[in-house]
Protein backbone atom coordinates (compact mmCIF):
# COMPACT_ATOMS: atom_id res chain seq x y z
CA UNK A 1 0.00 0.00 0.00
CA UNK A 2 1.49 3.73 -1.33
CA UNK A 3 0.90 6.32 1.99
CA UNK A 4 -0.96 8.97 0.10
CA UNK A 5 0.95 11.79 1.58
CA UNK A 6 -0.95 13.39 4.73
CA UNK A 7 -0.45 16.58 5.17
CA UNK A 8 -1.46 19.74 3.06
CA UNK A 9 1.17 21.16 0.55
CA UNK A 10 2.35 24.77 1.70
CA UNK A 11 1.30 27.38 -0.64
CA UNK A 12 4.30 29.21 -0.68
CA UNK A 13 5.18 32.98 -1.20
CA UNK A 14 7.68 34.89 -2.67
CA UNK A 15 8.89 35.80 1.32
CA UNK A 16 9.11 32.41 2.31
CA UNK A 17 9.87 30.50 -1.17
CA UNK A 18 13.59 29.97 -0.01
CA UNK A 19 12.33 28.36 3.17
CA UNK A 20 10.62 25.74 1.16
CA UNK A 21 13.14 25.51 -1.26
CA UNK A 22 15.95 24.15 0.97
CA UNK A 23 12.76 22.05 2.91
CA UNK A 24 13.29 19.94 -0.22
CA UNK A 25 16.73 19.29 0.20
CA UNK A 26 16.35 18.57 3.77
CA UNK A 27 17.37 21.86 5.25
CA UNK A 28 15.88 23.05 7.73
CA UNK A 29 15.82 26.86 7.88
CA UNK A 30 15.35 30.01 10.36
CA UNK A 31 15.82 33.40 9.82
CA UNK A 32 19.03 35.98 11.93
CA UNK A 33 18.46 39.74 11.68
CA UNK A 34 22.59 40.82 11.22
CA UNK A 35 21.26 44.17 12.68
CA UNK A 36 19.84 42.97 15.92
CA UNK A 37 21.82 39.64 16.11
CA UNK A 38 18.16 37.81 17.15
CA UNK A 39 17.10 34.87 15.39
CA UNK A 40 13.24 33.91 14.42
CA UNK A 41 10.98 31.76 13.57
CA UNK A 42 8.75 31.68 11.41
CA UNK A 43 10.43 33.81 8.52
CA UNK A 44 10.07 37.03 7.58
CA UNK A 45 11.73 39.33 5.79
CA UNK A 46 11.43 42.48 7.77
CA UNK A 47 12.76 41.02 11.31
CA UNK A 48 9.92 40.95 14.17
CA UNK A 49 12.44 42.52 17.00
CA UNK A 50 13.84 45.60 15.64
CA UNK A 51 11.96 46.17 12.48
CA UNK A 52 15.57 45.68 10.36
CA UNK A 53 15.41 44.53 6.50
CA UNK A 54 18.87 42.84 7.21
CA UNK A 55 17.09 38.90 7.76
CA UNK A 56 19.27 36.41 6.23
CA UNK A 57 18.25 32.70 5.73
CA UNK A 58 20.71 30.44 8.07
CA UNK A 59 20.56 26.55 8.72
CA UNK A 60 18.99 25.30 11.75
CA UNK A 61 20.80 21.99 13.31
CA UNK A 62 17.08 21.22 13.47
CA UNK A 63 17.32 20.05 17.48
CA UNK A 64 15.76 21.20 20.26
CA UNK A 65 13.63 20.45 23.67
CA UNK A 66 9.91 20.29 24.20
CA UNK A 67 8.32 23.21 25.57
CA UNK A 68 5.13 21.67 25.75
CA UNK A 69 2.20 19.62 24.11
CA UNK A 70 -0.88 18.45 24.12
CA UNK A 71 -1.89 14.99 22.92
CA UNK A 72 -5.29 14.73 21.06
CA UNK A 73 -6.80 11.97 21.57
CA UNK A 74 -9.52 11.96 18.70
CA UNK A 75 -9.33 13.57 15.41
CA UNK A 76 -10.56 12.53 11.56
CA UNK A 77 -7.14 11.56 11.60
CA UNK A 78 -6.66 9.84 14.79
CA UNK A 79 -4.86 10.93 17.57
CA UNK A 80 -1.71 13.50 16.98
CA UNK A 81 0.38 15.34 19.69
CA UNK A 82 1.12 19.46 19.25
CA UNK A 83 3.75 21.08 20.59
CA UNK A 84 6.01 23.79 20.85
CA UNK A 85 9.93 23.12 20.17
CA UNK A 86 12.84 24.98 21.28
CA UNK A 87 15.21 24.87 18.84
CA UNK A 88 18.92 24.74 20.11
CA UNK A 89 19.37 28.17 18.25
CA UNK A 90 16.23 30.14 20.14
CA UNK A 91 13.06 30.48 18.65
CA UNK A 92 10.39 28.07 19.53
CA UNK A 93 7.55 26.84 17.00
CA UNK A 94 4.66 24.84 16.64
CA UNK A 95 4.70 21.46 15.53
CA UNK A 96 3.69 18.03 15.79
CA UNK A 97 5.36 14.94 17.10
CA UNK A 98 5.59 12.03 14.86
CA UNK A 99 7.18 8.60 14.99
CA UNK A 100 7.35 7.72 18.27
CA UNK A 101 5.10 6.76 21.07
CA UNK A 102 2.68 9.77 21.77
CA UNK A 103 1.94 8.26 25.52
CA UNK A 104 5.78 9.00 26.40
CA UNK A 105 6.39 12.43 25.21
CA UNK A 106 7.90 14.75 28.08
CA UNK A 107 8.34 18.48 28.23
CA UNK A 108 12.34 18.92 28.08
CA UNK A 109 12.41 16.08 25.78
CA UNK A 110 15.25 16.41 22.87
CA UNK A 111 13.59 16.05 19.45
CA UNK A 112 14.91 16.66 16.07
CA UNK A 113 13.36 17.92 12.61
CA UNK A 114 12.00 14.92 10.40
CA UNK A 115 10.68 15.77 7.28
CA UNK A 116 6.92 14.70 5.78
CA UNK A 117 6.17 14.72 2.19
CA UNK A 118 3.15 16.15 0.83
CA UNK A 119 2.00 16.92 -2.99
CA UNK A 120 4.08 19.52 -2.52
CA UNK A 121 7.39 21.21 -0.39
CA UNK A 122 7.74 18.39 2.67
CA UNK A 123 6.62 20.00 6.22
CA UNK A 124 8.79 20.06 9.07
CA UNK A 125 7.84 17.99 11.60
CA UNK A 126 9.63 16.97 15.04
CA UNK A 127 10.30 13.21 16.64
CA UNK A 128 12.44 12.22 19.60
CA UNK A 129 15.84 12.11 19.67
CA UNK B 1 -5.76 65.84 31.96
CA UNK B 2 -5.47 62.67 30.97
CA UNK B 3 -8.45 61.94 28.23
CA UNK B 4 -10.18 58.21 29.67
CA UNK B 5 -13.32 56.88 29.20
CA UNK B 6 -14.03 56.96 32.77
CA UNK B 7 -17.61 57.40 33.86
CA UNK B 8 -18.58 58.23 29.87
CA UNK B 9 -20.25 55.19 28.70
CA UNK B 10 -23.32 53.63 30.72
CA UNK B 11 -24.42 50.12 29.87
CA UNK B 12 -28.41 50.58 29.43
CA UNK B 13 -29.49 47.91 27.84
CA UNK B 14 -28.30 43.87 27.49
CA UNK B 15 -29.93 40.76 26.22
CA UNK B 16 -28.74 37.07 26.46
CA UNK B 17 -30.54 35.33 23.72
CA UNK B 18 -32.64 31.96 25.81
CA UNK B 19 -31.56 29.98 23.27
CA UNK B 20 -29.25 27.58 23.28
CA UNK B 21 -30.05 25.52 19.80
CA UNK B 22 -31.47 27.39 16.90
CA UNK B 23 -32.18 25.41 13.73
CA UNK B 24 -34.90 27.32 13.17
CA UNK B 25 -33.42 30.02 13.00
CA UNK B 26 -30.71 32.33 10.61
CA UNK B 27 -27.46 34.05 12.21
CA UNK B 28 -28.70 37.13 10.94
CA UNK B 29 -32.08 36.85 12.64
CA UNK B 30 -30.41 35.89 15.99
CA UNK B 31 -28.24 39.31 15.89
CA UNK B 32 -31.65 41.10 14.74
CA UNK B 33 -33.70 39.34 18.13
CA UNK B 34 -30.55 40.31 20.44
CA UNK B 35 -30.70 43.83 19.12
CA UNK B 36 -34.45 43.86 19.81
CA UNK B 37 -33.93 42.54 23.09
CA UNK B 38 -31.33 44.84 24.26
CA UNK B 39 -33.43 48.20 22.99
CA UNK B 40 -36.01 47.28 24.51
CA UNK B 41 -34.46 46.62 27.76
CA UNK B 42 -33.06 49.36 28.12
CA UNK B 43 -35.59 51.77 27.31
CA UNK B 44 -35.18 52.69 23.34
CA UNK B 45 -35.23 52.32 20.05
CA UNK B 46 -33.77 51.32 16.76
CA UNK B 47 -34.28 54.78 15.41
CA UNK B 48 -31.85 56.13 18.39
CA UNK B 49 -29.05 53.72 17.58
CA UNK B 50 -26.49 55.64 15.94
CA UNK B 51 -23.18 53.83 16.80
CA UNK B 52 -22.85 49.91 15.56
CA UNK B 53 -20.23 47.23 17.08
CA UNK B 54 -19.86 43.90 15.53
CA UNK B 55 -16.98 41.82 14.80
CA UNK B 56 -16.26 38.13 12.75
CA UNK B 57 -19.51 36.25 13.66
CA UNK B 58 -21.73 38.84 11.81
CA UNK B 59 -22.41 37.44 8.67
CA UNK B 60 -21.01 39.70 5.48
CA UNK B 61 -19.35 42.03 8.49
CA UNK B 62 -21.03 45.53 9.67
CA UNK B 63 -22.05 46.22 6.13
CA UNK B 64 -24.32 43.81 5.57
CA UNK B 65 -25.41 43.32 9.21
CA UNK B 66 -25.94 47.01 9.51
CA UNK B 67 -28.10 47.48 6.43
CA UNK B 68 -30.10 44.42 7.39
CA UNK B 69 -30.94 45.62 10.60
CA UNK B 70 -31.97 49.03 9.18
CA UNK B 71 -29.54 51.29 11.18
CA UNK B 72 -28.47 54.54 10.30
CA UNK B 73 -25.21 54.95 11.64
CA UNK B 74 -22.57 57.35 12.14
CA UNK B 75 -20.20 54.98 13.59
CA UNK B 76 -19.41 51.95 12.54
CA UNK B 77 -16.32 49.44 14.49
CA UNK B 78 -15.58 45.45 13.24
CA UNK B 79 -12.69 45.29 15.33
CA UNK B 80 -12.08 41.23 15.52
CA UNK B 81 -10.48 39.61 17.93
CA UNK B 82 -12.02 36.68 18.80
CA UNK B 83 -14.10 35.63 21.78
CA UNK B 84 -13.48 39.30 23.67
CA UNK B 85 -14.52 40.86 20.68
CA UNK B 86 -17.06 42.19 22.62
CA UNK B 87 -15.61 43.58 25.34
CA UNK B 88 -12.75 45.01 22.81
CA UNK B 89 -16.26 46.86 21.61
CA UNK B 90 -17.79 48.17 24.81
CA UNK B 91 -14.37 49.60 25.38
CA UNK B 92 -14.84 50.94 21.77
CA UNK B 93 -18.06 52.24 22.40
CA UNK B 94 -17.08 54.55 25.22
CA UNK B 95 -14.38 55.84 23.25
CA UNK B 96 -16.60 57.09 20.41
CA UNK B 97 -19.47 57.66 23.04
CA UNK B 98 -16.73 60.21 25.00
CA UNK B 99 -15.51 61.48 21.93
CA UNK B 100 -18.92 62.17 20.37
CA UNK B 101 -19.02 60.17 17.58
CA UNK B 102 -22.29 58.52 18.44
CA UNK B 103 -24.64 58.29 21.25
CA UNK B 104 -26.53 54.75 21.32
CA UNK B 105 -23.99 51.92 20.13
CA UNK B 106 -25.57 48.69 19.68
CA UNK B 107 -22.81 45.91 20.47
CA UNK B 108 -24.56 42.70 18.68
CA UNK B 109 -22.88 38.71 18.52
CA UNK B 110 -25.10 35.58 17.71
CA UNK B 111 -24.16 32.21 15.72
CA UNK B 112 -25.44 28.70 15.36
CA UNK B 113 -22.20 26.12 15.74
CA UNK B 114 -24.55 23.66 17.60
CA UNK B 115 -26.41 23.81 14.57
CA UNK B 116 -24.57 23.69 11.92
CA UNK B 117 -20.10 24.11 11.33
CA UNK B 118 -18.28 27.02 12.37
CA UNK B 119 -17.27 29.76 9.87
CA UNK B 120 -13.95 29.08 8.52
CA UNK B 121 -11.11 30.60 10.38
CA UNK B 122 -9.04 33.11 8.64
CA UNK B 123 -5.34 32.64 8.08
CA UNK B 124 -2.67 35.29 8.43
CA UNK B 125 1.40 35.04 7.44
CA UNK B 126 1.53 31.92 9.61
CA UNK B 127 -0.62 29.75 7.57
CA UNK B 128 2.17 27.12 6.10
CA UNK B 129 3.82 27.02 9.37
CA UNK B 130 1.08 26.25 11.21
CA UNK B 131 -2.12 25.10 9.74
CA UNK B 132 -1.10 21.29 8.90
CA UNK B 133 -0.35 21.29 12.84
CA UNK B 134 -3.76 21.13 13.68
CA UNK B 135 -3.89 23.92 16.33
CA UNK B 136 -7.35 23.34 18.00
CA UNK B 137 -8.84 25.39 20.63
CA UNK B 138 -8.64 22.02 22.84
CA UNK B 139 -5.20 21.00 22.21
CA UNK B 140 -4.01 25.45 22.31
CA UNK B 141 -5.21 25.51 25.84
CA UNK B 142 -3.80 22.03 26.37
CA UNK B 143 -0.26 23.33 25.73
CA UNK B 144 -1.23 25.87 28.63
CA UNK B 145 -2.36 24.27 30.66
CA UNK B 146 0.22 21.34 30.35
CA UNK B 147 3.08 23.88 30.49
CA UNK B 148 1.02 25.59 33.92
CA UNK B 149 0.99 22.37 35.52
CA UNK B 150 4.64 21.59 34.59
CA UNK B 151 5.96 24.92 36.33
CA UNK B 152 3.69 25.57 39.06
CA UNK B 153 2.78 22.24 40.04
CA UNK B 154 -0.84 23.11 38.84
CA UNK B 155 -3.22 19.74 39.27
CA UNK B 156 -6.34 18.38 37.22
CA UNK B 157 -8.28 18.76 40.90
CA UNK B 158 -7.55 22.22 41.03
CA UNK B 159 -8.33 23.36 37.27
CA UNK B 160 -11.95 20.96 38.06
CA UNK B 161 -12.26 23.29 40.86
CA UNK B 162 -13.47 25.91 38.30
CA UNK B 163 -16.39 23.62 36.66
CA UNK B 164 -17.22 22.42 39.96
CA UNK B 165 -17.97 26.75 40.33
CA UNK B 166 -19.56 26.79 37.28
CA UNK B 167 -21.70 24.35 37.67
CA UNK B 168 -23.28 25.58 41.49
CA UNK B 169 -23.99 28.70 39.44
CA UNK B 170 -25.72 27.21 36.31
CA UNK B 171 -28.21 24.93 39.01
CA UNK B 172 -30.26 28.45 39.26
CA UNK B 173 -29.92 29.50 35.44
CA UNK B 174 -32.90 27.76 33.81
CA UNK B 175 -31.57 29.13 30.32
CA UNK B 176 -28.31 27.16 31.23
CA UNK B 177 -27.16 23.81 28.90
CA UNK B 178 -25.63 21.84 32.31
CA UNK B 179 -27.19 22.82 35.48
CA UNK B 180 -26.39 19.49 37.30
CA UNK B 181 -24.16 20.60 39.96
CA UNK B 182 -20.70 18.34 39.31
CA UNK B 183 -17.72 17.47 41.70
CA UNK B 184 -14.16 17.36 41.12
CA UNK B 185 -14.26 13.66 40.59
CA UNK B 186 -16.85 13.95 37.58
CA UNK B 187 -14.53 16.25 35.69
CA UNK B 188 -11.36 13.77 36.47
CA UNK B 189 -13.69 10.86 35.58
CA UNK B 190 -14.67 12.62 32.21
CA UNK B 191 -13.06 11.46 29.20
CA UNK B 192 -9.44 13.16 28.37
CA UNK B 193 -9.84 15.41 25.30
CA UNK B 194 -6.69 16.77 25.16
CA UNK B 195 -3.97 16.17 27.79
CA UNK B 196 -4.42 17.91 30.56
CA UNK B 197 -8.07 18.94 29.57
CA UNK B 198 -11.21 16.65 30.18
CA UNK B 199 -14.40 16.78 28.67
CA UNK B 200 -15.46 18.90 31.73
CA UNK B 201 -12.31 21.24 31.41
CA UNK B 202 -14.13 22.46 27.96
CA UNK B 203 -17.02 25.20 27.75
CA UNK B 204 -20.45 24.23 25.56
CA UNK B 205 -20.90 24.30 22.32
CA UNK B 206 -24.22 26.39 21.66
CA UNK B 207 -26.12 28.38 19.50
CA UNK B 208 -27.48 31.85 20.63
CA UNK B 209 -26.11 35.43 21.08
CA UNK B 210 -26.69 38.55 23.19
CA UNK B 211 -26.56 42.42 22.53
CA UNK B 212 -25.58 45.44 24.52
CA UNK B 213 -26.61 49.07 23.96
CA UNK B 214 -23.85 51.64 25.57
CA UNK B 215 -24.60 55.43 25.78
CA UNK B 216 -24.02 58.77 27.28
CA UNK B 217 -24.35 59.87 30.90
CA UNK B 218 -27.60 62.04 30.31
CA UNK B 219 -29.38 59.46 28.08
CA UNK B 220 -28.48 56.62 30.60
CA UNK B 221 -29.90 58.87 33.46
CA UNK B 222 -32.92 59.45 31.16
CA UNK B 223 -34.15 55.76 31.13
CA UNK B 224 -35.86 54.00 33.97
CA UNK B 225 -32.70 51.40 34.49
CA UNK B 226 -30.38 50.97 37.36
CA UNK B 227 -27.28 52.87 36.47
CA UNK B 228 -23.87 50.81 35.57
CA UNK B 229 -21.51 52.51 33.85
CA UNK B 230 -17.47 52.19 32.61
CA UNK B 231 -15.02 53.12 34.74
CA UNK B 232 -12.08 51.33 32.92
CA UNK B 233 -10.94 49.30 30.03
CA UNK B 234 -7.86 47.84 28.47
CA UNK B 235 -6.91 45.56 25.42
CA UNK B 236 -3.84 44.23 24.00
CA UNK B 237 -3.03 40.81 22.17
CA UNK B 238 -0.14 38.04 22.65
CA UNK B 239 1.55 35.57 19.94
CA UNK B 240 4.63 33.47 19.58
CA UNK B 241 5.53 36.66 18.53
CA UNK B 242 8.21 34.77 16.05
CA UNK B 243 9.12 32.23 18.59
CA UNK B 244 10.80 34.30 20.37
CA UNK B 245 10.56 34.06 24.22
CA UNK B 246 8.04 31.65 24.29
CA UNK B 247 5.99 31.28 27.94
CA UNK B 248 2.77 29.84 27.43
CA UNK B 249 2.13 30.54 30.93
CA UNK B 250 0.83 34.05 31.09
CA UNK B 251 -1.69 35.70 28.47
CA UNK B 252 -2.59 39.31 27.10
CA UNK B 253 -4.44 40.15 30.51
CA UNK B 254 -0.52 41.31 32.06
CA UNK B 255 -1.05 43.47 28.99
CA UNK B 256 -4.79 44.51 29.30
CA UNK B 257 -5.52 44.23 33.20
CA UNK B 258 -3.43 46.92 34.43
CA UNK B 259 -4.80 50.01 32.39
CA UNK B 260 -8.27 48.99 33.41
CA UNK B 261 -7.66 49.02 37.11
CA UNK B 262 -5.93 52.22 36.44
CA UNK B 263 -8.26 54.27 35.08
CA UNK B 264 -11.00 53.15 36.93
CA UNK B 265 -8.32 54.10 39.82
CA UNK B 266 -9.23 50.23 41.52
CA UNK B 267 -7.27 47.24 42.07
CA UNK B 268 -8.32 43.40 41.93
CA UNK B 269 -8.80 43.54 45.81
CA UNK B 270 -11.86 46.52 45.43
CA UNK B 271 -13.75 43.79 42.67
CA UNK B 272 -16.82 42.86 44.32
CA UNK B 273 -17.70 40.30 41.06
CA UNK B 274 -15.63 38.99 38.48
CA UNK B 275 -16.72 37.26 35.35
CA UNK B 276 -14.12 35.92 33.19
CA UNK B 277 -13.85 33.87 30.27
CA UNK B 278 -14.34 30.48 31.00
CA UNK B 279 -13.54 28.55 27.25
CA UNK B 280 -11.26 26.39 29.65
CA UNK B 281 -10.54 25.93 33.35
CA UNK B 282 -7.57 26.72 32.54
CA UNK B 283 -8.17 29.73 30.78
CA UNK B 284 -9.66 31.21 34.28
CA UNK B 285 -6.93 30.50 36.42
CA UNK B 286 -4.06 31.86 34.06
CA UNK B 287 -6.28 35.19 33.66
CA UNK B 288 -6.78 35.76 37.42
CA UNK B 289 -3.45 35.45 37.88
CA UNK B 290 -2.57 38.00 35.18
CA UNK B 291 -5.10 40.30 36.44
CA UNK B 292 -3.49 40.17 39.65
CA UNK B 293 -6.02 38.40 41.64
CA UNK B 294 -3.10 35.90 42.94
CA UNK B 295 0.32 35.77 42.00
CA UNK B 296 1.65 34.13 39.39
CA UNK B 297 1.69 30.42 40.01
CA UNK B 298 -1.02 30.27 42.92
CA UNK B 299 -4.34 30.27 40.36
CA UNK B 300 -4.78 26.75 41.36
CA UNK B 301 -4.83 26.92 44.83
CA UNK B 302 -6.94 30.39 44.34
CA UNK B 303 -9.95 28.75 42.54
CA UNK B 304 -9.80 25.33 44.73
CA UNK B 305 -12.04 24.47 47.46
CA UNK B 306 -14.73 26.45 45.62
CA UNK B 307 -13.47 29.88 46.13
CA UNK B 308 -14.98 31.56 43.17
CA UNK B 309 -19.10 29.74 44.10
CA UNK B 310 -21.09 32.84 45.46
CA UNK B 311 -21.95 32.83 49.22
CA UNK B 312 -18.92 30.35 49.40
CA UNK B 313 -15.76 32.03 47.99
CA UNK B 314 -14.03 35.10 48.20
CA UNK B 315 -14.32 35.76 44.40
CA UNK B 316 -17.91 35.30 42.98
CA UNK B 317 -17.44 34.39 39.56
CA UNK B 318 -19.55 33.95 36.05
CA UNK B 319 -22.91 33.70 38.53
CA UNK B 320 -24.78 32.57 35.33
CA UNK B 321 -22.80 29.26 35.18
CA UNK B 322 -20.34 30.88 32.53
CA UNK B 323 -19.42 29.13 29.31
CA UNK B 324 -18.53 25.64 31.07
CA UNK B 325 -22.34 25.19 31.86
CA UNK B 326 -24.66 28.13 30.84
CA UNK B 327 -23.94 29.58 27.17
CA UNK B 328 -20.99 30.14 24.81
CA UNK B 329 -22.84 31.35 21.62
CA UNK B 330 -20.96 30.84 18.85
CA UNK B 331 -17.70 30.09 20.69
CA UNK B 332 -17.83 33.45 21.89
CA UNK B 333 -17.75 34.32 25.63
CA UNK B 334 -17.44 37.86 25.52
CA UNK B 335 -20.91 39.33 25.53
CA UNK B 336 -22.35 37.07 28.25
CA UNK B 337 -19.25 37.71 30.65
CA UNK B 338 -20.63 41.71 30.56
CA UNK B 339 -24.24 40.44 30.50
CA UNK B 340 -24.05 38.70 33.64
CA UNK B 341 -21.55 41.04 35.52
CA UNK B 342 -24.45 43.51 34.40
CA UNK B 343 -26.79 41.78 36.15
CA UNK B 344 -25.14 41.81 39.10
CA UNK B 345 -24.33 45.62 39.27
CA UNK B 346 -28.39 45.92 39.17
CA UNK B 347 -28.77 43.35 41.54
CA UNK B 348 -30.57 41.44 38.91
CA UNK B 349 -28.87 38.21 39.19
CA UNK B 350 -30.91 35.37 40.17
CA UNK B 351 -30.80 35.46 44.04
CA UNK B 352 -29.36 32.66 44.98
CA UNK B 353 -26.32 34.01 43.37
CA UNK B 354 -26.88 37.89 43.86
CA UNK B 355 -24.17 39.29 45.83
CA UNK B 356 -24.86 42.14 48.11
CA UNK B 357 -24.27 45.16 47.26
CA UNK B 358 -22.18 44.69 44.15
CA UNK B 359 -21.74 47.95 43.09
CA UNK B 360 -17.70 47.23 41.74
CA UNK B 361 -17.34 44.02 38.86
CA UNK B 362 -14.52 43.16 36.59
CA UNK B 363 -15.37 41.77 33.21
CA UNK B 364 -12.58 39.92 31.64
CA UNK B 365 -12.18 37.29 28.11
CA UNK B 366 -9.54 36.35 26.04
CA UNK B 367 -9.88 35.48 22.06
CA UNK B 368 -8.21 33.21 19.77
CA UNK B 369 -6.53 30.29 20.81
CA UNK B 370 -4.71 31.13 24.23
CA UNK B 371 -1.71 28.77 23.21
CA UNK B 372 -1.30 30.33 20.03
CA UNK B 373 -2.17 34.04 19.23
CA UNK B 374 -5.07 35.60 21.14
CA UNK B 375 -6.43 39.02 22.63
CA UNK B 376 -7.70 39.61 25.85
CA UNK B 377 -9.26 42.71 27.00
CA UNK B 378 -9.99 43.77 30.31
CA UNK B 379 -13.21 46.39 31.61
CA UNK B 380 -13.79 47.64 35.28
CA UNK B 381 -17.90 48.68 35.64
CA UNK B 382 -19.51 50.48 38.57
CA UNK B 383 -23.09 51.21 39.93
CA UNK B 384 -23.87 54.67 40.09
Amino acid sequence: MTDKPKYPAPVGNPETAHFWDAAKQGKFLIKRCTACGEPHYFPRSICPVCFSDQTVWEESKGEGVIYSYSLMRKSATGPYAIGYVTLDEGPSLLTNFVDCDLATLKIGQRVKVVFKPTDGAPLPFFTPV
Amino acid sequence: MTLSIKGKAYIAGIYEHPTRHAPDKSTAQLHAECARGALEDAGLTKADVDGYFCAGDAPGGVMPMADYLGLKLRHLDSTETGGCSYIVALGHAAEAIAAGKCSVALITLAGKPRTGPMPPRAFGPEVDFETAYGATTHNAYGMCAMRHMHEFGTTSEQLAWVKVAASHHAQYNPHAMLRDVVTVEDVLNSPMISDPLHRLDCCVVSDGGGALVVTTPEIAKSLKRPLVRMTGHGESLKGPNGGRKLDLTYSAGVWSGPPAFAEAGVTPKDIKYASIYDSFTITVVVQLEDLGFCAKGEGGKFVADGNLISGVGKLPWNTDGGGLCNNHPINRGGITKIIEAVRQLRGEAHPKVQVPNCDLALVHGTGGLLGVRHAASTAVLERV
